[in-house]
């Protein structure tokens, strides 16, 4: 029945489990952690209806080293986690950053540091998602504010990753994953889906990190490509290399793959920041304060917008350079002590620059913006 | 009197092992008279046996000596962190369980590191073969005490002698519910064969602690002569046949390590149990 | 004497991969081999018994014996 869609009041975890389906995502490796939970518990139930694969795995370190394995026998796997379980993993994200295995991590934020506030809001990891695993390596984040949102952008994340060939972060703070709100569901066909690239050449001929592509096309175990993958600097046939020059090109490949493509990697919500006195650079629910708080001070008078990113990483550092110009002050409220701050700072200088921040677990309310863009106007 | 003898003893064809290694790779890393390459040659011939293609066969290893393994042989080659292997490889496995996955993996790396890895692998029964090699020491960070290093022995980190108790990687794995364990060494290469072959076959989590030789750190700090004396000492001596320890008198047994397939049980196996699940959620079971 | 001769098996040492252990010098029950240098070398081919106890425990693929 076409035109006569499903709405369905569901909650921000459940968002992500069905964004992950209509994404093709067939396996998932998860530890239960508070308030990511629920995607586990939804995937245990729906992966196998679709011939999937849900495991349950002993720890945080063996769930991203589950689902890099399985990506690499060629399914599009998930694992969702929150802050300790996002720290325990960062090695392992490292080594998928640097062997190029596609595959997207849930960030359910949660208070810390340490244990810290399992069931309170907090957007604190999201510099831990840009520096958190040791070296020089490429992030792709992306910050849903609203559960219609964390669904799309649970399908974009597999396709940047499928596309990119690179560990894909989806973060978003407790209240998004937690609130329930109605999303329509994509029927089939409506929503792009990106499959990785997969090597047309002879077995003997396949370098699993070709340097003629941006993104070389990666085949998967069992298909006859008998390749070699490690966490070793390595060239571009897969195997380990002492070549400082080739260690060097390496790295830098797979930065450039996604600096050279931040324009279709970056996603930018711009809400009446044309000509606007007072930017308000906000994302995840404090993007929904924000937005109050606009409508607020525009109600009042005051040309107030809001800049919100649906990619945090890369930083959309031109869109915030072009925001900031001819405006007074960019407000940045947190749900940490001033993290993304310093990166609006770093591209709108010479604008005032104000943080809004919090870590009681409460969130930034509206009335706490709307003050700063007054004292601003 | 010796040419009567050698033709009597009929040689076959020298194994083939550049069937299965990928050409160029050679000179290995290891130190000479390390036992891994010896191992290896035991593990090649076995898959030989098995007769599983170089496509069926996935090969995932750890960090260490031995997890340098996968980049010689010319198989699904997967070489990931220190201690994680068992949970890339489980991820490998149940995405695509018609591969033969086969680990190989140090003792550092497998019991100490990775030792929450490797009882819950084995406690699922996923059909993996976990090869051990167990040469009592770290050795690519240069010779520190590992988890099977004996109490007493010295290495670079325990230079008044280890006081740490060992984990026996058979027992562990076998209370852990690997369905089939076995040891064998670097010494006893035709039954290492036999063994890891056995290995190979098994349905379910197999895991064969192999006792290797680390001349390097372990031999030269425990004032071993020469890699021959270590071989004999601790992989022949060290170590008594399964089959003959209940002839032989106690004294002879105690103190020694078994050798031979340990336990070999039936027990319902991990990727098989799935696609069970997978047919009860889908209302067909 | 002739057939005996033709029956001599041949050892062959691959010489950039062998690391002189002696693991095979030592463990050859007849004594055929040596160390020469940084390589093995073969000492007494005719005491040669074919059974390859050098190859299986070489662990740098570095020794085969053939017919």
């Amino acid at each position: 029945m076409a035109g006569n869609k499903v709405k369905r009041l569901i909650q921000g975890n459940e968002a992500c489990a069905e964004g992950a389906l209509y994404a093709g995502c067939r396996f998932f490796g998860g530890y239960p952690i508070t308030p990511s939970t629920e995607i586990a518990e939804i995937l245990s139930v729906r992966l196998p209806r679709v011939g999937g694969k849900f495991i349950q795995m002993e720890d945080e370190i063996a769930s991203i080293a589950a689902i890099t394995g399985a990506s690499l026998a060629g399914l599009k796997s998930l694992t969702a986690t929150s802050g300790p379980g996002f720290s325990l993993k960062q090695e392992g994200i490292g080594y998928a950053c640097l062997a190029e295995v596609p595959c997207v991590i849930v960030n359910v934020m949660r208070g810390g540091p340490s244990t810290g506030y399992p069931t309170g809001p907090s957007q604190s990891d999201v510099m831990q998602a840009k520096w958190g695993t040791h070296g020089d390596h490429p992030v792709v984040a992306l910050v849903p504010s609203t559960v219609p949102e964390i669904l799309s952008e649970t399908v974009r994340a597999f396709n940047l990753a499928e596309e990119y060939r690179t560990p894909v972060f989806i973060l978003y703070d407790e209240i998004v994953g937690h609130m329930r709100e109605a999303v329509t569901l994509p029927e089939p066909g409506e929503l792009e889906i990106i499959d990785r690239a997969k090597p047309t050449c002879a077995p003997e001929e396949y370098h699993p990190y070709d340097t003629n592509y941006d993104v070389p096309p990666l085949a998967a175990y069992g298909e006859g490509y008998r390749f070699h993958i490690t966490g070793l600097n390595h060239r571009e046939d897969g195997f380990p290399t002492n070549d400082s020059a080739l260690i060097e090109e390496g790295i830098k490949r797979i930065i450039d793959k996604i600096e050279k493509n931040k324009d279709k990697i970056l996603k930018n919500e711009e809400y009446l920041v044309d000509g606007a006195d007072i930017v308000v650079f906000a994302f995840g629910s404090s993007a929904r304060s924000a937005r109050f708080a606009v409508n607020k001070a525009r109600e009042k008078g005051i040309k107030a917008g809001l800049l919100k990113p649906l990619t945090l990483w890369p930083f959309p550092e031109e869109t915030v350079r072009k925001a900031a110009k001819g405006a007074k002050a960019i407000i940045v409220p947190e749900m940490n002590l001033g993290q993304i701050i310093y990166e609006v700072e770093r591209c709108a200088k010479g604008v005032e620059v104000a943080g809004i921040n919090r870590v009681d677990g409460e969130p930034i309310n509206p009335a706490q913006i709307l003050e700063a863009i007054e004292k601003f106007s | 009197m010796s040419a009567t003898t050698a033709a009597k003893k009929k040689l076959s064809v020298p194994f083939d092992y550049d069937k299965y290694l990928r050409p160029g790779k050679l000179p290995h890393i290891w130190c000479p008279g390390c036992g891994h390459g010896i191992v290896l040659k035991s593990l090649l011939r076995a898959i030989d046996k098995s007769g599983l293609t170089k496509d069926e066969i996935c090969m995932v290893s750890g960090i260490g000596c031995s997890s340098r393994t996968p980049g010689y042989v010319d198989f699904n080659t997967l070489h990931t962190l220190h201690g994680r292997a068992l949970a890339y490889a489980t991820g490998v496995k149940l995405a695509k369980p018609e591969l033969n996955v086969i680990i190989v993996t140090g003792d550092g790396d497998a019991l100490a590191i990775g030792g929450n890895h490797f009882i819950h692998t084995c406690r699922r029964n996923i059909d993996m073969t976990i090869l051990v090699y167990s040469n009592f020491i770290y050795g690519m960070t240069g010779g520190q005490f590992s988890p099977t290093t004996p109490v007493g022995a010295l290495s670079n980190t325990s230079r008044y002698g280890n006081i740490e108790p060992v984990f026996d990687c058979c027992d562990l794995a076998k209370a852990s519910g690997a369905t089939f364990v076995a040891r064998g060494t670097a010494y006893h290469t035709l039954e290492l064969e036999r063994t890891l072959l056995a290995a190979i076959k098994h349905k379910g989590t197999s895991v064969v602690e192999i006792i290797d030789e680390c001349p390097v750190y372990y031999g030269r700090n425990n004032k071993f002569k020469s890699v021959t004396q270590m071989m004999e000492d601790i992989e022949k001596n060290g170590t008594v046949s399964v089959k003959q320890a209940d002839k032989l008198p106690p004294e002879k047994v105690q103190g020694k390590l078994l050798r031979g397939i340990l336990h070999q049980v039936e027990r319902p196996e991990y990727c098989e149990g799935y696609e069970k699940l997978i047919a009860k959620a889908q209302g067909k079971g | 004497m002739a057939e005996a001769v033709k029956q001599l098996p041949r050892i062959v040492i691959h010489e950039k991969l062998c690391k002189a252990c002696s693991i095979c010098v030592d463990f050859c029950p007849t004594n055929v081999l040596e160390l020469k240098g940084s390589v093995v070398a073969v000492r007494n081919l005719e005491a040669c018994t074919r059974c390859q106890l050098c190859d299986l425990r070489c662990p740098d693929f570095a020794i085969q014996v053939f017919d």
